[in-house]
């Protein structure tokens, strides 16, 4: 039986109380809407690039403390590095919290976003941890419509957003 | 037939109910109950979603395909006759549970959601642009968007009476926004999301009044009370099966005759015609004119056997026992630390919603699930509503009439979990 904590780590429970990078980027370049139709969660996600390269991720919105924490990890994971490499980063987080961690083969190492490995013993919720990812794709696309996370809802299935270059 | 539902059923009769106390037996009438999660007793709390099945339930619609099975209103065989006779009888059943006059009245469809699209589709069918139809702020998504579309291929404009901070409706709103090109008044017996009974016999008196037909969406209310749609003087009454012990994709449309047979067929197939020719084509007579296609037969038959079980069951013991649910963890969730009970309505159904301080309605739920306990969480399809009380999402615990005090200590006891992982920092 997984058990609560697995879901619920120290560091989880600290980026949904205190999410980093909270708010509005006034200069960012790029910016999208997340919206989780089954539970509300929204999300508006601003990200400013350089020469393809990401600068500052910052997001606002409401929703449950795994969509909140991992929006806020996100938000630290992607600082610096080029948006092929967050296209990378976000292969590897999939497969971490659908549970498929083998089937993504050697992909960048996933840091502190590590700690929402406990997702994948917890379906329901894969679409939570997802949503700031879906997000940011669709920000890099300058998609307008909000994205969506409804296919996340059955495990196993590829993720919905657009534009995804891997597995998609 | 050592497993006869006939006798079974018989049996179960024979062992009587009579007052509340004995209602506490009946848990055993429901197989799905005997399963754990995660190690622990199922606390089933989602009744608002879907009600479990009784074992009667299950064995009329086993039955049925394993004896019964054939296409009904066609076959001039002994099993077409048979399937026909049952679905049939299940009409003259679900006419009576309802108190209609005339089994025509009786509409079988795949639930409250198919019920209300037909109306929307085929009474709304003759909305001219500035008519106005008028539903409320506590409707399901399923009571709102038909009419929207309906208001949408017409013209005609969508009204809405506001809802007050216990989340009852705002009874001098609905008399104001009731107007000479109001078509229908749409609006639930019961909220799914809050538990508010609204005073439904004063608001149709009131639209009759004006000569404006009422549809009650009674999803919410089938399960908690009997209905009567005589005494209730509705024009359109829409229930699932599944949420009253019955199967899922059953349901009934109550329709007023004289509606009924004003309004234009809705979809067209088998069945609801009389004639059919290229050059032209006339339809059945009620109910069928309603029914195109074959129906879930073995869903409405079992669903008579659901409307069976609860009148046996008794209403006034079901109600007795769920508001002392209802009542019992109220109390509790008045002294719960940091929690804010959503519909506070002084006629209330057993459906307690809430949000805890802090704590996302989902993390909750995943805390309760955990522990065995299953609730719902989320907006319950009623977005407009969750705006109006300021939140994303609530935590709904729903009773039925297997649920037991223990259920309610174990809401309690589980929810003591969520300030163990989030702290109380």
């Amino acid at each position: 039986m997984p058990e609560l904590r697995d879901l619920y780590q120290e560091l989880i429970i600290d980026h949904g109380r205190r999410p980093r990078n909270y708010g509005v980027l006034a200069d960012a370049n790029h910016q999208a809407e997340g919206f989780n139709p089954l539970c509300g969660d929204r999300i508006r996600l601003f990200v400013k690039t350089r020469e393809g390269v990401i600068e500052d991720v910052h997001f606002e919105g409401t929703g449950c403390a795994i969509s909140t924490a991992s929006a806020s990890l996100m938000s630290e994971a992607l600082k610096g590095r080029t948006e092929a490499e967050a296209r990378a980063l976000f292969d590897g987080f999939h497969a971490l919290v659908t549970g498929h961690e083998g089937a993504a083969g050697a992909g960048p190492p996933l840091g502190k976003l590590e700690v929402l490995a406990g997702v994948a013993e917890f379906p329901a919720r894969v679409k939570c941890a997802t949503l700031a990812w879906h997000t940011l794709v669709a920000a890099l696309h300058d998609q307008h419509t909000p994205v969506t996370t409804e296919r996340d809802e059955q495990p196993g299935t590829e993720p919905a957003a657009t534009g995804r270059t891997a597995d998609g | 037939m050592r497993d006869d539902p006939k006798e079974r059923a018989a049996l179960g009769r024979a062992a009587g109910t009579g007052p509340a106390g004995d209602i506490v037996r009946r848990r055993a009438d429901f197989p799905i109950l005997a399963r754990t999660v995660n190690d622990r007793p199922l606390v089933y709390l989602d009744n608002g979603a879907t009600s479990q099945k009784p074992q009667c339930v299950i064995d009329v619609e086993t039955h049925y395909y394993e004896h019964l099975n054939a296409n009904v209103h066609r076959g001039v065989h002994r099993l077409s006759q048979e399937a026909t006779d049952a679905y049939e009888g299940a009409r003259d059943t679900a006419r009576e549970f309802l108190n209609a006059v005339q089994r025509e009245e009786i509409v079988f469809v795949r639930g409250t959601t198919e019920a209300i699209n037909l109306v929307a589709n085929s009474f709304g069918a003759r909305f001219r642009a500035g008519d106005e139809v008028l539903i409320t702020g506590m409707e399901h998504h399923s009571n709102i968007v038909p009419w929207q579309l309906a208001c949408e291929r017409s013209g005609a404009v969508l009204k809405v009476v506001p809802v007050d901070d216990r989340g009852e409706l705002d009874i001098e709103a609905f008399g104001t926004l009731l107007s000479p090109r109001t078509r229908i008044v749409a609006l639930t017996h019961v909220s799914n999301a809050l538990g508010t009974i609204n005073p439904v016999r004063e608001l149709i008196a009131r639209a009759h009044a004006r000569g404006v037909p009422v549809l009650l969406d009674g999803a919410q209310a089938v399960p908690h009370v009997a209905i009567d749609v005589q005494a209730l003087d509705c024009d359109f009454y829409a229930f699932s099966g599944h949420k009253l012990y019955g199967p899922t994709g059953t349901g009934v449309l109550y329709g007023r005759r004289a509606l009924l047979e004003a309004m234009p067929p809705w979809q067209g197939g088998g069945d609801m015609i009389r004639q059919v020719s290229f050059a032209h084509t006339t339809y059945n007579d009620l109910p069928y004119k309603f029914e195109a296609g074959t129906p879930n037969i073995a869903g409405a038959i079992a669903l008579a056997e659901a409307m069976r079980y609860v009148r046996e069951v008794g209403f006034d013991a079901i109600a007795a026992h769920e508001h002392a649910l209802l009542r019992d963890a109220t109390e509790r969730a008045q002294a719960f630390p940091g929690l804010r009970l959503i519909g506070t309505a002084r006629e209330k159904a057993a459906i307690l919603s809430f949000v805890l301080e802090d704590v996302h309605a989902h993390d909750v739920g995943s805390i309760l699930d955990h522990e065995g306990v299953a609730v719902r969480t989320g907006h319950h399809c009623a977005m407009p509503l969750m705006e109006r009380f300021g939140v994303a999402a609530t935590v709904r615990a729903s009773f039925a009439l297997y649920n037991t005090h223990e259920d309610v200590a174990a809401l309690f006891a589980a929810l003591e979990k969520v300030p163990e992982v989030f702290g109380d920092a």
